[in-house]
């Protein structure tokens, strides 16, 4: 089903945009990871949101979620492992499904685009970001699994589910992990092999393996969006929040400092409020 | 037009010699799905000067391990029966269609 607008992120500035484009009277999917799971969710209190002192990350989070559901948005929750612009619209993937809109909001917070050594050079011939995608492809052989999210251990399980010999990597042991797969403790990660993945070096130690999954938050926007200007590692937006590729919008975290609660719900208000008005343009235009 | 291969038919369309661009996929795989109309549209646009095709790597799993395709999308470019370039993932159409238009000029 196609969507007017896909917001990617559920954090105040994706439910923001998804407030701001719902009074528009746009459809609108949610995609993000459980909202227990964003940066804000950790803070004790947050006593600099106008109006509002005193509330737990959490329970701004939770109160801003509900408005947005109160407002008819609709969510899924996942990360999004690709994303294409084709024929005017915008199709994505989360898992094996696949969800189109007519819009986007980026707001997916801080990504951190740091990859391992060895990682990009390897993408795909051995590098992977989706169990559900490849996993497949690699019945039978030895996987390592750079788990670096609370849903990490469930692809783990799934992989080995379906036959993959797996190993789990990350700094202890998660208790989900099904207890037939290793577990290797360490930060320093090193992807090696020359045309093919052939081990990955944990803390200077190699283990051989045919393939690597590794398992983050998000993958990074420009990752998703070839061609998406960026700048200092922030995504370069316009006063309408838009970005350099048409249709593609951004607030949030992603856009640069501050990083607070009021400027991400304002850049959502902005981005949400702009999609709506791109889409209507479009509409009369054509 | 899009061509699915089987094993015999890719060698027989490979031997030819002619340029080919083929996708790998499979049904369990979003990103593929994604990428296929995108596939369908450049394989009317290219009729009569190159093959497009695809192949099943669940049901063909002998040419996804001759190409060493370790993850899916992945498309692969042929000419003269040679592996010339190969892409791997959701990419935009242009990336497909510029190593098309450069092995055709």
């Amino acid at each position: 089903m196609e969507h007017d607008i896909i917001v990617l992120g559920c954090g105040p500035a994706g439910l923001s945009a998804a407030v701001a484009a719902r009074s528009r009277n746009k459809s609108v999917l949610v995609i993000g990871n459980p909202i227990e799971d964003s940066p804000l969710a950790r803070a004790e209190r947050v006593d600099n949101y106008l109006g509002l002192p005193g509330l737990t990350g959490l329970e701004l989070l939770q109160t801003m979620k509900k408005h947005a559901e109160d407002m008819g948005a609709q969510f899924v929750t996942g990360r999004v492992v690709s994303l294409m612009a084709w024929n005017g619209s915008f199709a994505l993937t989360v898992g094996s499904d696949v969800y189109q809109g007519r819009a986007l909001v980026l707001a997916p917070g801080v990504v951190r685009a740091a990859k391992y050594p060895g990682e990009d050079a390897l993408l795909g011939r051995g590098v992977s970001y989706c169990a559900t995608c490849d996993g497949m492809l690699y019945r039978g052989k030895d996987v390592m699994v750079v788990g670096r999210t609370k849903d990490a251990p469930e692809e783990a399980n799934f992989l080995h589910s379906i036959g993959c010999r797996v190993s789990y990597v990350s700094k202890e042991r998660p208790d989900e992990l099904h207890g037939d797969i290793s577990h290797l403790s360490g930060t320093k990660l090193e992807v090696m092999g020359e045309d093919r993945v052939t081990a990955l070096g944990v803390d200077g130690v190699k283990h051989p393996c045919d393939g690597v999954f590794i398992l983050r938050q998000a993958v990074a926007p420009a990752d998703l969006l070839p061609g998406l200007a960026i700048e200092d590692g922030s995504i370069v937006v316009d006063r309408a929040m838009q970005t350099n590729l048409e249709g593609v919008f951004a607030a949030g975290d992603c856009t640069g400092k501050p990083w607070q609660v009021s400027k991400a719900v304002g850049e959502g208000l902005v981005a949400g409020e702009m999609a709506a008005e791109y889409l209507d343009s479009k509409s009369t235009n054509t | 037009m899009t061509v699915h291969f089987n094993k015999e038919g890719f060698d027989k369309a490979l031997a030819s010699g002619q340029l080919m661009m083929v996708d790998f996929w499979a049904d369990w795989c979003g990103p593929c799905k994604m990428l296929a109309p995108v596939i369908e549209a450049m394989g009317d646009e290219y009729e009569g000067k190159a093959v497009v095709g695809k192949i099943n790597v669940d049901e063909e799993q002998e040419l996804a391990i001759r190409y060493g395709v370790m993850s899916i999308p992945t498309v692969i470019f042929f000419k003269d029966g040679e592996e010339v370039a190969r892409k791997v993932g959701v990419l935009p159409a242009a990336q497909f269609t510029e190593v098309l238009d450069n092995y055709l000029n």
